[in-house]
């Protein structure tokens, strides 16, 4: 079988951003009040460049006395300034946090790449400009709630509790973080104890947008500080983003509270190529699907389904493909796959990996060579031979490792992408429109793509069934998830 | 045959592809061994109703001559002329490696008999051409009549005999990828060396996704068969920039096989003197004015 060779002798040079532009301090307060305050307990927690092992900074870690007083600052602020401000004003406001974020994407893309470990291509062309469009979305929704809800008059919850993961840290904080101001509420939010350093800049940027003090404020720490966030008394809305493990703890520590919730959990999204699909465009989308961002995403498409007829083309253009993505330096402008967000994530993945091995699937990854530095990386990884008994196809992974698996008809393949727990996304790749119709109706998951993944926009819901959770993010029902109608 | 089996080809998915390939940073040595590849691999054309003798030589001196301020420059891989030419060029490049191509089969535009096309490719052959540039009758192929197209193109094979013969789809009058996609196999089947996009006289011509999209009909080719069909993006490639990325989707479709001229042309006038540029601001870290690097 003829194969192609890229390993060729004209190699793409290094091509690193420059980080000369970007202003990084050694230690980071918590952020309430709009000023950054030590926290009580006198601890710091280190962030880490996964690239290179290397501390970036320090990190304030809130307690609980910490929580309480960024929830009391909230409360503070919701009573006297942001519940009865016009909505007109809250949306000047989010303009202009929209605004200063455009001016300063470069710099923000960099910390993004630094401190979480991605591409410079996608923090640069993905996370921080849909960050910014996420702003200017719900900035234009402020004066506008009555006619999104006509006869309801919708109000405001009060404090807004948010946990946001380590994956997209300033694109989730903006998901989380402009629908509520946009609909009157202010803000407790924690960012993840691996990836704090764009939602502290972020912090920076809230105070020279000189919004209200109180209004956003910004606690870092790790598991601890979530739950006294969570437990808290005095928060009306918990909004978080995570595993479905957390997000079952939630809802046992907040049943019989008041506390409202939305939840967006883990999944194990069905990528579904129908045997008269544009195959090299469905093997865009494969490669776009699972590993994009390392497969540190929640909608990623790690179980694919290839129908038979086309399966051993697919495989064979996928791995072809696999073989020209480039793993390395999160900075360099031409890596593909960066590094591993943290040693534990790194950890979990090559468990599973091993789990595939020894339940007798078939290991394929790419042969490139990684980086010789202490981060942590990952070859992008397939297995073939898998069935939906393997725990690699039960289990959320969260990392570049996609499992395969074939189908013979459309209906079989319903029912094995929905033979799963989780209900977060799913793809589906066919010329027919009829056939689109057809999955996209049967399947059970919150977002399908048809003939393309992992695509976002500030104006489409996001959100899972089953257990990747309930409430929705983005677009017109995503102001639902903060307001009493 | 049946030609209505080609791959479908998602537009919106294979464009985005093709933007992916433009954000590759070419930078340092990378750029520099790139620059004189691309140079290495341009058909210098000249297809002017004011073309004659004196301008064929004139530019078969540039072809073996790129800029010779700098050495170890490689030369260009063909001059490309009409048939009437081929003499006048194939002596003007006597004792060099540039190879000689011919548009044939009335170009640009394709409408003659089939006699008039053959007795055309055969003349080019008779005067020396290396290779000829044929052009493919879009009118036949928008009808459906693909059978015929692939008939005309093995016939100029056939006329062909020992020249190289590149296939020209005009990219800009089939206008659809999947029409683009069809066209390529169809060439390919009837014994085309190259693909070629366009005649330089329609726009849009050599596009990154009609390229991207032919380059992909060259590689499942081989997959299928293990034989190697050449490409030649043609019409619109004027800067070093638009060769760079060109050699990148060659680079990450085809691999290491691909990347020479045996198996990869620009058909381009302009594009020789901005890579010069281009290699003249490497070596002295200053932009020349153009008034140092000849026309030709």
């Amino acid at each position: 079988m003829s194969s192609i060779n890229f390993n060729t002798t004209w190699q793409y040079a290094p091509a690193p951003e420059s980080t000369d532009h970007i202003a990084l301090k050694e230690q980071y307060e918590l952020f309430i009040n709009n000023k950054f305050i030590k926290p009580k307990e006198g601890k710091y927690f280190e962030t880490l460049n996964p690239s290179t092992g290397k501390k970036i900074a320090s990190i304030a870690e809130a307690g609980e006395a910490d929580v309480d007083a960024a929830v009391k600052a909230a409360r503070n602020a919701y009573n006297k300034v942001w519940s009865k401000m016009s909505g007109k004003d809250r949306g000047k406001y989010i303009y202009r946090i929209a605004r200063l974020l455009q001016e300063r994407a470069r710099e923000f893309a960099v910390i993004e790449s630094m401190d979480g470990g991605k591409p410079i291509r996608e923090s640069r062309d993905i996370d921080i400009p849909l960050a910014a469009a996420h702003f200017f979305y719900y900035a234009g929704w402020a004066d506008k709630l009555e006619y999104a809800f006509p006869n309801r008059q919708p109000k405001s919850m009060g404090v807004a509790g948010q946990v946001i993961p380590w994956n997209f840290p300033l694109l989730m904080a903006a998901w989380k973080i402009a629908p509520a101001l946009a609909t009157g509420n202010t803000i407790v939010i924690k960012p993840a104890e691996t990836t704090p350093l764009t939602a502290l800049k972020l912090a920076e940027l809230i105070q020279e947008a000189d919004l209200p003090p109180g209004v956003v404020n910004i606690v870092t720490g790790a598991g601890q500080t979530g739950a006294a966030i969570v437990n808290h008394p005095d928060i009306d809305k918990i909004a978080f983003t995570g595993s479905t493990g957390v997000g079952k703890i939630i809802q046992n520590a907040i049943a019989g509270t008041r506390k409202k919730a939305t939840l967006e959990l883990g999944g194990k999204a069905a990528n579904i190529i129908l045997e008269d699909a544009a195959i090299d465009q469905a093997v865009e989308g494969i490669i776009n699907g699972i590993y994009f961002n390392q497969g540190h995403v929640c909608c990623a498409g790690s179980r694919l389904f290839v129908q038979e007829g086309v399966y051993d083309e697919v495989i064979r253009k996928l791995k072809a493909r696999m073989e020209t993505l480039i793993v390395g330096d999160p900075l360099d402008k031409n890596t593909d796959i960066g590094a591993i967000n943290s040693k534990s994530q790194l950890g979990t993945i090559e468990r599973y990996i091993q789990s595939g091995i020894d339940e007798g699937a078939e290991m394929y990854q790419s042969s490139c060579e990684l980086p010789k530095t202490k981060g942590y990386w990952c070859r992008p990884t397939l297995f073939t031979n898998t069935s939906q008994s393997h725990k690699i196809v039960k289990e959320e992974i969260f990392g570049p490792v996609l499992a395969v698996q074939s189908f013979r008809t459309v209906e079989e393949v319903i029912q094995k992408a929905n033979n799963t727990p989780y209900g977060l996304s799913a793809g589906v790749w066919t010329d027919k429109g009829s056939k689109i119709f057809r999955l996209t109706n049967k399947l059970r998951a919150g977002v399908i793509w048809a003939n393309t993944y992992n695509k976002f926009d500030p104006t489409a819901p996001f959100g899972g069934f089953k257990e990747s959770g309930f409430g929705r993010e983005g677009g017109l029902h995503g102001l639902a998830a903060y307001l009493k109608i | 045959m049946n030609f209505h089996s080609s791959p479908i080809i998602d537009q919106v998915g294979l464009e985005e592809r093709a933007a992916r390939l433009m954000k590759r940073s070419i930078k340092k040595s990378s750029k520099e061994t790139a620059l004189k590849l691309a140079l290495n691999m341009i058909d210098l054309t000249t297809l002017e109703g004011q073309d004659t003798d004196g301008k064929v030589r004139q530019m078969c001196y540039k072809a073996m001559h790129p800029h010779d301020d700098l050495p170890d420059l490689p030369t260009v891989a063909a001059v490309c002329v009409y048939p009437t030419f081929v003499k006048t060029a194939k002596q003007a490049l006597k004792g060099s490696k540039v190879k000689v191509a011919s548009v044939a089969t009335a170009f640009p535009a394709g409408q003659s008999t089939l006699d008039v096309k053959i007795s055309d490719t055969r003349f080019a052959v008779s005067e020396g051409a290396d290779e000829v540039d044929m052009v493919i009758s879009r009118g036949r192929f928008l009808k459906g009549e693909y059978n015929y197209v692939f008939d005309e193109i093995a016939a100029v094979k056939e006329a062909c005999g020992k020249a190289r013969l590149k296939v020209i789809l005009e990219t800009g009058e089939l206008s659809t990828l999947d029409n683009v996609r069809k066209a390529s196999d169809i060439a390919i089947l009837a014994g085309a060396d190259f693909i070629k996009t366009s005649t330089g006289k329609i726009k849009p011509a050599a596009t990154p996704a009609f390229t991207l999209c032919m380059l992909e009909a060259c590689r499942d080719h081989y997959y299928k068969t293990g034989q190697m069909v050449g490409m030649k993006p043609a019409g619109g490639i004027r800067t070093a920039k638009d060769a760079i990325r060109n050699l990148v989707m060659v680079r990450e479709t085809l691999g290491e096989a691909w990347l020479s001229n045996e198996w990869f042309r620009f058909g381009a006038s302009s594009l020789a003197n901005n890579i010069i540029l281009q290699l003249e601001k490497i070596r002295t870290g200053n932009y020349h004015s153009m008034d140092y690097i000849s026309i030709d």
